[in-house]
């Protein structure tokens, strides 16, 4: 039972603010991502949560006790380190070990819980070795064995599979959201892949510049961006985004992006939801697979051309372009031929976003 | 083989307009170095583990006579020459014991930011850098009895602490631990800054308290470089001659260094401290050896 809350949270490193007017509710045994680039403060986020970073201002709230000016020890949070922070010198046990026997548990109780522990992980047979006798995956197998060894009150993760191989890390993600819920506890974990975000959260916060962009489950944050820096950070392949003029074309929208000469054809109502936002400072977005493509003419289709085409295996990405813009597409793989070839194209209208460009907020407008 | 892993001369260089190869060039920086070895270093080794079979005295000139290893019977039976080595085991231990405690712990004051930390680490570190003949001089006069300022601080009143036979040894091993302990904090720091931050930041988290980190992390990380350090101490130490001669007299100081000499340019028994000479560097060796045995099973961890 573990609530973490972060209220008003302000940081400075020298003149330059990481960390603006931060405020966080998380509840208990919940998995939070916080995800952005590096450098949007994520990381300084989590380390404040864990004490190894001060605040300039804000309260940090464990079970509704305020821990800022608590040390890390005190604040009994255990955290998994990017770069595993294994003690070298020491064997998987003792590492699994340390935080217990720090805290001067009985050696009958510290083996109980590390043979524990390591069955759950599956490292048992590591026990014995060195860390440095260990592949990448175990190391952060042990790492997150001694963060759990102790049964904290919550688990900060950063980065814990970052350093990993692409196919690891899958392996790892699966492994991780397996153990939570298990384990059950609350879990905030710092990353810069969407994809990992996406596939372990409860719930997403995206940050950038210091500030919270947005908070939500993933399927909120996917198709409910609240903003253009949301947008084209979730989800891959990237969301399309371009200018877009709207015009009331009979009985329908018409919607235009790179100077086409034609537009692309919207239900009529979006006119009137867009209220005022139809000329200039509008911007649409859409995702590829709300670009459809298809060879022969038909209703409400533009004649385009393909220009580059990225095989990706279960499906292709191609380039299409749109009057001065690109359009991005998915399609089956194979599906355009190759680069020049003359396809039809249409703007799925339940697909599309549209925001304001100026502020690069979402109107919130959803056909 | 080797000549091929070399890299070619450029051709428009001058040493190639004069005809000179890489070769050519590697000859005439490691040939000087190998001569300079052999005839300063090598030969005279050799040359005195042969004297140390022989009754050879430098300042006669009388033939000398080879007698085996009468000179190494001598000296191992020669009781004043044992308490010379205990004397000495004395002085190391109390030498390299302070300076390991003192130089570590200033290393552990160092290891955080403050200011002028480089202005104070450069100062701490001046007493190494001295001759440890001007150190000797100093240091006699630090002790002096009737106004020496150590017995001033200290409130001693007159006490003689070179002339006296009981703090004589001890009072020329307080100098050495004053004047080698920043080469151990040297040594200390630069293990200490080696030890990578997120390990103490994974203790935090670990709730380790102060000790607990300092016990379980730091001193095992930074042991194989402190080994080094007590090695190099420790060598040292056995051979002090110029501190302890410079500062006393008292038998109860004479350490196996000064014997050496004394019997080599004051007895003139050139042969017999040879022999005494190779009696301490196998003594030396030893000691050694056996730390860096132990140096390489703490690395293999």
């Amino acid at each position: 039972m573990t609530q973490i809350e972060l209220r008003g949270i302000e940081k400075f490193f020298g003149a330059v603010q990481v960390i603006h007017n931060l405020n966080l509710a998380i509840a208990d045994n919940e998995f939070i991502v916080l995800l952005g680039q590096s450098g949007c403060g994520k990381t300084t986020t989590l380390r404040a949560v864990a004490g190894l970073e001060t605040i300039d201002k804000g309260d940090i709230l464990i079970d509704g006790k305020p821990v800022q000016h608590l040390k890390a020890a005190d604040r009994d949070i255990a955290m998994v380190f990017q770069s595993f922070s294994l003690y070298p010198h020491m064997t998987v046990f003792e590492n699994v070990a340390f935080p217990l026997r720090a805290t001067r548990m009985s050696s009958g109780e510290v083996d109980k819980s590390v043979r524990e522990v390591a069955r759950v992980l599956r490292i048992t047979d590591l026990l014995d070795k060195r860390p440095s006798a260990l592949s990448g995956g175990d190391m952060q197998r042990v790492a997150i064995g001694r963060a759990l060894v102790r049964r904290p009150k919550a688990m900060l993760m950063d980065e814990p599979i970052g350093a990993l191989d692409a196919k690891l890390r899958e392996e790892m993600r699966a492994e991780i959201k397996r153990l939570h819920v298990k384990q059950g506890s609350t879990t905030i974990y710092v990353t810069h892949d969407q994809i990992e975000a996406m596939s372990l959260a409860d719930r997403i916060v995206i940050m950038h510049e210091g500030f919270i962009q947005q908070v939500g489950t993933p399927d909120e944050v996917y198709s409910h961006p609240a903003n253009l820096f949301v947008a084209q950070f979730v989800g891959s392949p990237v969301m399309n985004i371009a200018e877009a003029r709207v015009a009331d074309r009979a009985g329908a929208a018409s919607v235009t992006v790179g100077e086409a000469p034609a537009g692309f054809e919207f239900p009529h109502r979006l006119l009137s939801k867009l209220n005022g936002h139809s000329n200039g400072g509008l911007t649409l977005g859409i995702r590829p697979e709300g670009v459809l493509v298809r060879h022969d003419a038909a209703s409400g289709y533009m004649p385009v051309e393909a220009s580059i085409i990225e095989p990706l295996g279960s499906f292709d990405i191609v380039d299409l372009k749109v009057g001065s813009t690109m359009l991005r597409a998915r399609t089956k793989a194979g599906y355009v031929s190759g680069p020049g070839e003359k396809v039809h194209v249409r703007i799925d209208p339940e697909q599309a976003h549209f925001f304001d460009t100026a502020s690069g907020k979402s109107l919130g407008v959803r056909l | 083989m080797a000549s091929v892993a070399l890299t070619n001369l450029d051709p428009a260089s001058r040493a190639a307009a004069r005809g000179w190869s890489d070769l050519t060039i590697r000859n005439l920086f490691i040939i000087p170095t190998l001569v300079f070895l052999i005839v300063f270093n090598i030969f005279p080794l050799i040359y005195s583990l042969g004297y140390s079979f022989t009754n050879f005295a430098a300042n006669r000139s009388e033939p000398w006579q080879f007698v085996g290893l009468q000179n190494y019977r001598e000296l191992l039976s020669d009781d004043h020459i044992w308490s010379n080595f205990v004397i000495t085991a004395k002085y190391v231990i109390v030498s390299v014991a302070g300076q390991m405690v003192v130089g570590f712990g200033l290393a552990l004051l160092l290891n955080r930011s403050f200011p002028m930390k480089g202005l104070i680490t450069t100062l701490l570190l001046l007493p190494m850098m001295m001759s440890a003949a001007v150190v000797g001089l100093f240091w006699q006069l630090l002790y002096s009895p009737s106004w020496g300022p150590i017995n001033y601080v200290f409130g001693l009143g007159d006490f003689a602490w070179l002339s006296n036979p009981d703090s004589a040894l001890y009072a020329v091993a307080i100098t050495d631990i004053w004047m080698w302990s920043p080469f151990v904090m040297l040594l200390s720091l630069a293990g200490l800054s080696a030890v990578p931050q997120h390990l103490y930041e994974a203790a935090a988290i670990d709730r380790a308290g102060w000790w607990y980190t300092f016990t379980r992390i730091t001193l095992p990380l930074v042991s194989p470089i402190l080994l080094i350090a007590l090695i190099f101490r420790t060598m040292e130490a056995f051979k002090t001659f110029d501190i302890a001669y410079t500062m006393t007299t008292q038998p109860t100081a004479e350490l196996i260094a000064i014997r050496l000499y004394k019997q080599a340019f004051q007895q003139w028994d050139t042969g017999k401290s040879c022999a005494l000479a190779y009696i301490v560097l196998i003594m030396v060796l030893a000691i050694t050896n056996l730390y860096v045995k132990y140096l390489n099973k703490v690395k293999e961890r």
